[in-house]
């Protein structure tokens, strides 16, 4: 039976590099219009799970559903990425690569907009190989909202931003959000999950460990008068203390 | 794909140096074979006589024998000492070494040098009169225009910088766009492994016509090259050979993300190609399995065809042998690199 209410679907998906499991077994329904967040240490599997999902990669076994059916051509017009690491073509202007990219698609936001969104105006004529971090990271973000998705990835939206530029993110992935587009996050940084994500999956080891809303994950694992009630105290509680990766 | 074609483009354009490269390289090259063959420089042999004062030597003065004062490509090195002299044949900085002294001729050769072993030959002519020549030998003019070392090795050097540009510029190009995670991102468009490789193609080829234009102008502009076919047939050959080699560079770029690897790939391909395809010199007396590797590299059939054309003023349907194999070659590097082309492995 077709779940129309969960935009995307995992069922038991198992991922293993060279007979290391990345991903052991994960199951997820993620309703439409929420914000999910995923979170995990460093070599938890987060990015094989959210790159199954954004089909970059293929999962060993295990199925995957968009809008209840099979993945199709539709998915990539209808999706938007902004991937961890990803380099842009060098000698391409920022305005140049978001006209670019929204060529590739069959209806996109104006230009002008997407600049004006991720406050890019400024740099529009710059090389993209002159910008500097943070401004990287709007631009991806930017062409990750260019043409229009109904689901967004964010794989570490704001990692290496300032605080400044980091509420601006936040600010746009709420808009996002609250207009109805559905968002995958992955972050390192536990106010960012507990700002944007409705529901927050902790992974550890290719696997999910718990599962909830901020608030019932701090209901349940902050009960101790001694721990402080956020949700660093719950991934800590969840996935230990010794250093990973 | 118009849009990627557009944004490659772009990115090879404002790549000043690589594509200032592109252009200067082939004419730097031309340039310098130029000046050498133009100033009288090209002798092919080398001469080495002692004891003479390199600052004040005067060729006919020499005692040595007359015929040997007027050889065309054959250079006179003066040296001082004996010792001196014998270093640089030992070392093939001379092909041979003669003493500027006494009635009876004494020379020096190496046993390990060829060009030695021919000049020695000429040594002993040297001293037999021209007219014992006369009635054994008979001399037949060449007739029709002649073609200069130059205008043989021109369209090698243009191919040569189609092959280097198409293999790098393609190649290497897009497995470091792989390494980067831009391919990662453009696969999480709607856009196509056919439509990336093509826009790639297309705009690789184009760039390439237009900068071996401007080449070929620039050159004939100090050189005055003979061309002997039509521009029309010169370009149809061009067209071909270019795509053949793109397509190869697609090959090469269809998996992978170590540039070194692939840089040292590419080079394992063109290395062979630039000697074996005849860029510099003709393989015409190499034995016969060098021919028969000759015969496999796409280089071989595009220079074989350009310089017929060019050199000797084929047509196309002359010609059409080595464009249907650049042609069928193109067809199977396509169809190889686009069954194993991977946006991330």
């Amino acid at each position: 039976m077709k779940s129309s209410l969960n935009i995307i679907e995992v069922k038991n998906l198992k991922k293993a590099y060279k007979g290391k499991k990345a991903v052991d077994g994960v199951s997820i329904s993620i309703p439409k219009g929420s914000c999910f967040g995923l979170l995990g240490p460093n070599g938890a599997g987060k990015t094989t799970i959210v790159e199954i999902m954004e089909n970059i990669i293929q999962p060993d076994s295990g199925d995957i559903l968009y809008k209840g059916d099979k993945r199709n051509k539709t998915f990539n017009q209808e999706i938007g990425i902004q991937f961890q690491h990803t380099e842009l073509l060098a000698f391409l202007t920022v305005e140049e690569t978001l006209k670019t990219f929204a060529a590739f698609y069959q209806k996109h936001l104006p230009v002008e907009d997407i600049l004006s969104l991720c406050m890019l105006e400024n740099i529009k004529k710059s090389l993209n190989n002159k910008i500097s971090g943070g401004q990287r990271q709007r631009l991806l973000l930017g062409l990750a909202l260019l043409n229009e998705p109904e689901l967004i990835f964010l794989d570490e939206p704001s990692t290496g931003l300032d605080p400044q530029a980091r509420k601006h993110i936040w600010n746009i992935i709420r808009d996002m959000n609250d207009n109805g587009k559905t968002i995958i996050l992955t972050t390192h940084y536990m106010e960012e999950a507990q700002s944007l994500c409705d529901t927050i999956a902790i992974m550890d080891k290719g696997s999910i460990i718990d599962q909830g809303s901020p608030e019932s994950l701090m209901d349940k694992h902050c009960r101790d008068e001694n721990t402080p009630r956020n949700l660093e105290s719950v991934f800590l509680k969840l996935t230990g203390k010794s250093l990973r990766e | 794909m118009w849009a990627l074609f557009v944004a490659r483009n772009f990115e090879f354009i404002r790549d000043r140096a690589g594509f200032g490269w592109n252009i200067l390289f082939p004419f730097l090259i031309v340039a310098g074979f130029g000046v050498i063959f133009s100033s009288g420089a090209g002798s092919e042999f080398k001469l080495g006589v002692f004891p003479v004062n390199p600052g004040s030597m005067i060729v006919k003065d020499l005692n040595i024998p007359e015929k040997l004062k007027s050889y065309d490509h054959i250079k006179i090195v003066p040296f001082r000492t004996r010792d001196e002299a014998m270093d640089k044949l030992l070392h093939h900085k001379i092909d041979i070494l003669l003493k500027n002294a006494g009635p009876k001729l004494r020379y020096w050769v190496s046993d390990s040098s060829p060009k030695g072993y021919v000049l020695e030959k000429v040594v002993k002519e040297s001293v037999i009169p021209e007219d014992m020549f006369a009635s054994r030998v008979i001399r037949q003019q060449v007739k029709g225009e002649q073609i200069r070392y130059i205008d043989w090795l021109f369209p090698g050097i243009l191919g040569m910088n189609i092959m280097f540009s198409s293999l790098f510029g393609v190649g290497y190009v897009i497995v470091r766009y792989r390494r980067s995670g831009v391919l990662k991102r453009l696969k999480a468009t709607p856009v196509t492994a056919f439509e990336y490789l093509a826009a790639q193609m297309v705009s690789r080829v184009l760039i390439l016509l237009f900068t071996s234009f401007v080449v070929w102008f620039g050159c004939n502009f100090f050189f005055s090259f003979h061309m002997q076919g039509s521009y029309f047939d010169v370009f149809v050959v061009f067209l071909a050979g270019t795509i053949c080699l793109v397509s190869l560079g697609l090959v090469i770029a269809c998996r992978g993300t170590n540039e070194e690897l692939t840089n040292g790939f590419i080079n394992f391909i063109c290395w062979p190609m630039m000697f074996l395809s005849e860029v510099w010199f003709s393989i015409e007396g190499a034995s016969a399995w060098v021919k028969n590797v000759a015969k496999v590299l796409p280089l071989t059939y595009f220079l074989s065809a350009a310089r017929k054309i060019i050199n000797d003023g084929a047509s196309l349907s002359d010609v059409s042998p080595e464009i249907t194999i650049l042609l069928l070659m193109s067809l199977v590097f396509l169809f190889i690199g686009s069954l194993l082309f991977s946006w991330t492995r």
